[in-house]
């Protein structure tokens, strides 16, 4: 059995409280990676071989040693704690059950960067984590390791929260800054780069949640610890929400690179109700549908990639025999195109369209060539778009097409579906 | 630009306001906060409210009306006292979200989308909240409710008043 590190102490009462992090060990981290360089800090960051939790998988030393050395130039850090990529529901668990994790990683980052400030931006819908953040943020202030000269070392931080306001593009990290800056959440062309150009015209490291929470035990065990659990290239904890048709939904925190069949039949019980598995979605709903043949892949950010699918933030649906996955696409299409932020032409128009096609096929009025029509918009929205929104969308739908042609095809001819 | 300043907020909302002010470099940054302090004493946000919000903020008014504009969880129309806010996303619709959100329409005489007459409810169709592994789940107000049957929803609707 592999010993939870991130959720170790999430069934432990009173968690949320500094008291008890402190009592589990919580917060001496802090003072050693006080003392050490900078530089030092962050090549221990690299070799742990850590990369980000968010979805794309960046290397979080590689990240942060993009942050200019200039002391003279104000830097930030952004913690996303938006989770809004639909299956997703890890950060709620360490935002809500140990708070202190996060901060105690967000202020070592902030040293390590030589921020002085730190914004956690949180999905507006999770009004109780947010309250326990800024409790857990006075506690710790309290305590003095945060504010100003922390634990002697003349390094000042303090960290706010910011509340989204329910739009999941917000996620995507320069609507993220935007959004912080008080604006409509609509994402920035890049270069330049966050970190160069990032939250109010500085440089800007954003990571997520579980990233920064991995950032203690770093520091403390060390980076060969780190990366000794799971893949080479891909090494480390991992947090995995399964949901949908399994018999224990829930988080389960393994090894990265524990195959797909694992977490869904040794972890979350296997399929419920006497039914059989038919298809996986391994990402949250941007990451295309894996099938029966594809259950042994290991699920780390290459292993995934590999498949032609993404790791993406390990939200795990699972879906049953009895599931329509022309249903499964319409709805994550539907999700899409409510979530577009309407700057770019072919995402805007792309995500609609596509929406209707399938809203009809769905409802038994398909039309003959409807199925090759959701390829070729497939093919004008795909690489053409401002922000990977609009390439999420097209990859979970050409993922659904790819292994279930013959359901598109049948729903069309026979107005009805074949499960 | 010609338009008369009410004043619409409390003392107490207004002071929140200025506290969030102090989290920014830039006080316009306080935007999202704001609104949503103010939606918290107003359930919606009149144009009166945005007014007086912009002027806190020293910010033009057309600019804070489409951050408003830009985020669902700021409420341009009255809601109800309670808004009942189902998630239909794929998890939650693999174990039976249309079937809560056709019950919960039976039970309050709503269509989604709809507000009681008696303005207590709001039924509405929500994405995702990442609540994924407690699903089917709803969002009232502010409080998540999670693994919901039927027996359950008319136990929670009986509790709120
Ligand atoms: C449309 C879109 C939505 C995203 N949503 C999230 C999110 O909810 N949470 C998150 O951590 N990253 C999200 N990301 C990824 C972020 O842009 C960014 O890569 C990540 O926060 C970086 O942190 P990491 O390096 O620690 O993974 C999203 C990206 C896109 C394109
Ligand atoms: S791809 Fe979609 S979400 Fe991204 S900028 Fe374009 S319209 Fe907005
Ligand atoms: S799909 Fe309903 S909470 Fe995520």
């Amino acid at each position: 059995m592999f010993e939870p590190v991130l959720l170790k102490n999430i069934n432990t009462p009173d968690s949320h409280r500094i008291d008890v992090y402190l009592k589990n060990g919580g917060y001496q981290a802090l003072p050693n990676a006080l003392k050490m360089q900078t530089d030092t800090l962050i090549q221990l960051v690299k070799d742990s071989g850590l990369r980000g939790r968010g979805g794309a998988g960046f290397s979080t030393g590689l990240k942060w040693s993009f942050i200019t050395k200039d002391p003279t130039i104000p830097k930030y850090l952004c913690c996303n704690a938006d989770e809004g990529e639909p299956g997703t529901f890890k950060d709620r668990a360490i935002i809500e059950k140990d708070p202190h994790e996060l901060i105690e990683g967000m202020i070592i980052a902030c040293y390590a960067i030589g921020a002085q400030a730190a914004y956690i931006y949180i999905r507006g819908e999770f009004d109780f984590g947010a309250r326990r953040l800024e409790q857990a943020i006075y506690e710790a202030e309290q305590k003095g390791y945060l504010g100003k000269n922390i634990l002697n070392s003349n390094f000042n931080c303090d960290i706010y929260v910011h509340k989204g306001a329910g739009a999941y593009i917000c996620g995507e990290e320069t609507a993220l800054i935007e959004s912080i800056e008080g604006k409509r959440g609509q994402p920035r062309i890049k270069p330049p780069f966050p970190a160069q150009v990032g939250l109010f015209g500085k440089p800007t490291v954003i990571n997520n949640v579980e990233t920064l929470s991995c950032i203690p035990h770093i520091v403390n065990k060390g980076p060969k610890w780190f990366a000794s659990i799971g893949p080479e290239k891909s090494p480390g904890p991992k947090i995995f929400g399964v949901s949908g048709h399994v018999k224990k939904p829930g988080l389960y925190e393994l090894p990265m690179g524990t195959p797909l069949r694992e977490v869904i039949f040794t972890h979350a019980g296997g399929i419920r109700d006497g039914k059989k598995f038919k298809a996986a979605i391994p990402g949250g709903v941007s990451a295309p549908m894996l099938t029966e043949k594809d259950l042994d892949t290991p699920m780390d950010f290459d292993s995934m990639a590999a498949k032609g699918t993404m790791l993406g933030s390990a939200g795990v649906i699972v879906m049953d025999d009895t599931t329509c996955i022309v249903k499964v696409a319409m709805r994550t299409m539907g999700f899409f195109r409510h979530e577009s932020c309407g700057k770019c032409t072919p995402c805007r128009e792309g995500t609609d369209w596509t929406y209707k096609v399938l809203h009809r096929i769905e409802h038994g009025e398909g039309k003959e060539g409807d199925v090759k029509l959701l390829e070729n918009l497939c093919g004008n929205i795909f690489g053409r778009t401002f922000c990977p929104l609009g390439d999420g969308a097209v990859m979970a739908l050409r993922g659904a097409l790819k292994n279930f042609r013959d359901e598109f095809l049948y729903h069309v001819k026979n107005k009805k579906c074949m499960v | 630009m010609n338009y008369e300043l009410k004043i619409m907020l409390s003392t107490k909302t207004i002071e929140d306001i200025k506290k969030a002010i102090a989290n920014y470099p830039r006080k316009k940054s306080a935007s999202m906060d704001a609104l949503t302090i103010a939606q918290k004493e107003c359930g919606h946000l009149t144009q009166d409210v945005l007014l007086e919000i912009a002027s806190l903020l020293e910010m033009p008014p057309v600019q804070l009306n489409q951050v408003a504009a830009f985020y669902t969880m700021y409420n341009k129309k009255p809601v109800g006292k309670h808004h009942v806010q189902v998630c239909t996303n794929v998890s939650c619709s693999l174990l039976g979200s249309e079937h809560i959100v056709e019950f919960l329409s039976k039970k309050l005489g709503v269509k989604k989308g709809e507000t009681t007459s008696d303005k207590k409810f709001t039924l509405s169709e929500v994405e995702c909240l990442g609540s994924c592994g407690t699903a089917p789940m709803m969002q009232i107000n502010d409080d998540y409710y999670e693994n919901l049957t039927e027996v359950k929803i008319e136990e929670i609707l009986k509790g709120l008043k």
